[in-house]
């Protein structure tokens, strides 16, 4: 790991054509629209959690954008070619470019979409995000503890370590200690259920709540130790590689059990990275449907498979990003809770225009972002504190690991809790 | 304009020139560099999605592309300055470029062989003060705002001081009476339909597909940010 731990140091060398052909590769129509369109209104700070906190102007979500805007207008804009012939090029990339926006890209960004929102020209900055990550590690940068927490999945399946083996043991224990089946590496299943790692090593009742339910449910279903990963630090590092890899484990899985639907678990980006970016990096469609674990209980909540008893107690509900305002599983959540929470209470502002937790986008795995990170968590703090709720519930293990820490370092008095726990400890058998 | 030519005032040769030869420059360039700059973003293509969406991405586009000429998502209490500067000068600049009288008289004359109603003289000069404090209020927010400090370049003042030239060498044209100032002004817009491809101008044109993108690509995943 000495190459991925050896960068931020400003006399590494970076490796500048291989991030500027990176970036090129990937610039389609859509991408080098959003690069010419940008107006410098500067509105999209105001929707920028880190920007919000921090009033840092180069924590607005335009100005994260400067390298590849650079590479648009050197190499691939119309005109590149013509200023280039009468010798006036743009300024291309360069390698201190490059160092000094690792911070912007990596620790500042969680990739949360939320200043499309307010952007007159609708730039997709996540993405663009997204694409400047891939560009870093071709440089050579990038945060040392997310890129080897992603070479981590990719050599022992799991970013925390979780081999099959140490699953199947988890698998063991849990199904003995709480009297569940939980399904291991069946033949044939129609459900394949994958696990965020986050939740079998930090919440493993998370694990058990989601074999309850799909029990109750009577769902055919499986896990399997071919593929169960279901979080992909590849993309969220930039790590294309890894990414492809984690991607290929799941589809393996899936395809070998027959699995007509894969169940993501209560995590946001690994939903993102099969639902809507899986047949990209498959290069075919998915062979089986994809759904956040909560698409999957508003359907059999829908269908009469779920009954459950009334949940008293004042909730409000964390939109997690990647779910909602960048998944589309926006109102799953919500079909959950009508009828079955008897006092919801939603934020403001909620649903697809929600603050992100701030440790989404790998920015949780990612220790020099920590400061700006419990910050940002002072946003949430305030939004629950105006619904007058004592519990926020999430459905995003990632959010809800960003949240605990936030919750643990100022020593807050409210509950955060985990949707499908809930779910599943009101299971009216 | 083209009438006081006609009727023979004493028209200097600038006023022939901007209103000639480098009108039809600048309308060529104008036109071919905007093509050019269109086609070649689009031209770059975009992979096909095969993931199963859950709502079609065209009709995401195209609420994107009127969703974002709107303030939504909550977010106009903190935008608002911009928002309405935004709209004061883009309005009174459109009522401007299209219904005022000399303006409509021209499109019919030169470009596309019929006209409309124009404005009568006080919406003209109503639609004018809107439109030049707009465009003070955005600099005023350029100047003092320090997120767009610090992501501004040369071309923002470029090209809202070259559509500031216009407009205002547009009022003083008005006087029918000092035809040389319909020159002036008449080379200012020359000046600025040059410019105009090469530069963020286009965001008159590239909105439409910027937000359309971006509208397609959630509007297949059931969100329309
Ligand atoms: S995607 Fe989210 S975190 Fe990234 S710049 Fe935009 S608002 Fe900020
Ligand atoms: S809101 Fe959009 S157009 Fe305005 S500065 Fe931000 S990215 Fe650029």
């Amino acid at each position: 790991m000495s190459d991925t731990t050896a960068p931020q140091t400003s006399a590494a060398p970076v490796d500048v054509p291989s991030a500027v052909r990176v970036m090129l590769d990937q610039m389609g129509a859509n991408i080098a629209t959003w690069l010419d369109s940008c107006l410098h209104c500067g509105q999209c700070a105001q929707a920028c959690h880190f920007h919000e906190v921090s009033r840092d102007p180069r924590h607005s979500p335009a100005y994260k954008l400067k390298p590849l805007v650079k590479a648009y207008k050197r190499h691939k804009s119309p005109f590149a070619k013509l200023r280039t012939t009468l010798g006036f090029p743009a300024q291309d990339v360069t390698a201190d470019d490059l160092r000094e926006w690792q911070e912007l890209i990596y620790d500042t960004c969680t990739m949360c979409g939320r200043c499309t929102v307010v952007c007159p020209m609708g730039i997709d900055t996540a993405s663009l995000v997204g694409l400047t990550r891939t560009a870093m590690v071709a440089a050579g940068l990038g945060p040392p503890d997310l890129l080897a927490t992603a070479d981590r999945s990719a050599e022992v399946g799991s970013p925390l370590g979780m081999t099959p083996d140490t699953l199947e043991d988890r698998i063991e224990w849990l199904a003995d200690d709480y009297e569940v089946d939980i399904p291991l590496d069946k033949d044939k299943a129609r459900v394949l259920l994958t696990v965020s790692s986050i939740e079998a090593m930090k919440y493993p009742q998370s694990i058990v709540a989601m074999a309850r339910i799909l029990n109750h449910a009577g769902e055919d279903w499986t896990f399997s130790t071919k593929g169960y990963e279901a979080t992909n630090f590849g993309m969220l590092s930039g790590k294309s590689d890894v990414a492809a890899k984690m991607l290929g484990r799941i589809v393996n899985a899936a395809e070998s059990v027959g699995a007509e639907l894969v169940i993501i678990p209560e995590c946001g980006h690994a939903y993102g990275a099969l639902r809507w970016t899986g047949a990209k990096i498959l290069g075919r469609a998915l062979p089986f449907a994809v759904q956040h674990i909560t698409e999957y209980l508003a359907d059999a909540k829908a269908a009469g498979k779920l009954k459950l008893k009334p949940f008293a107690e004042s909730i409000t509900y964390h939109d997690p990003c990647q779910v909602s305002r960048r998944g589309g599983a926006t109102q799953a959540p919500r079909d959950i809770l009508a009828g079955f929470a008897q006092d919801f209470r939603e934020m403001a502002p909620t649903g697809n225009a929600n603050w992100c937790c701030g440790g989404g986008g790998g920015v949780a795995a990612i220790e020099s972002a920590t400061d700006l990170r419990l910050k940002v968590f002072g946003i949430k703090m305030d939004q629950v504190a105006e619904t007058g709720a004592d519990t926020m519930v999430s459905a995003c293990a990632n959010c809800r690991q960003s949240l605990d820490a936030g919750k643990e370092h100022f020593g807050w008095d409210k509950d955060i809790a985990s949707l499908v726990e809930i779910v599943a400890d009101h299971l009216d058998e | 304009m083209n009438d006081a030519n006609q009727s023979g005032h004493a028209i200097p040769w600038f006023t022939d020139f901007a209103e000639g030869p480098l009108w039809y420059v600048a309308a060529t360039v104008f036109v071919f560099g905007v093509l050019w700059r269109i086609v070649g973003l689009l031209a770059l293509g975009r992979g096909e999605d095969k993931s199963v969406p859950k709502q079609s991405g065209m009709a995401g586009g195209i609420k994107a592309i009127l969703l974002h000429s709107v303030p939504h998502g909550g977010f106009f209490t903190h935008t608002a300055f911009h928002v309405i500067a935004g709209y004061m000068f883009h309005i009174g600049l459109f009522a401007l470029l299209f219904f005022a009288a000399p303006h409509v008289d021209f499109l019919r004359e030169r470009v596309l062989g019929f006209g409309w109603t124009p404005l009568p003289d006080w919406a003209f000069i109503v639609a004018a003060q809107i439109s030049f404090a707009g465009l003070i209020l955005l600099w005023v927010r350029r100047v003092a705002d320090p997120v767009i400090r610090r992501l501004k370049d040369a071309h923002d003042y470029i090209g809202s001081g070259l559509t500031f030239l216009v407009m205002l060498t547009g009022c003083f044209a008005l006087q029918e009476s000092r035809p040389v100032l319909a020159g002036i002004h008449m080379f200012t817009v020359d000046i600025w339909l040059i410019y105009f491809p090469f530069s963020r101008l286009m965001h008159a044109f590239t909105f439409l597909f910027s937000r359309y993108y971006t509208g397609a690509f959630y509007g297949r995943r059931g969100v329309t940010p």
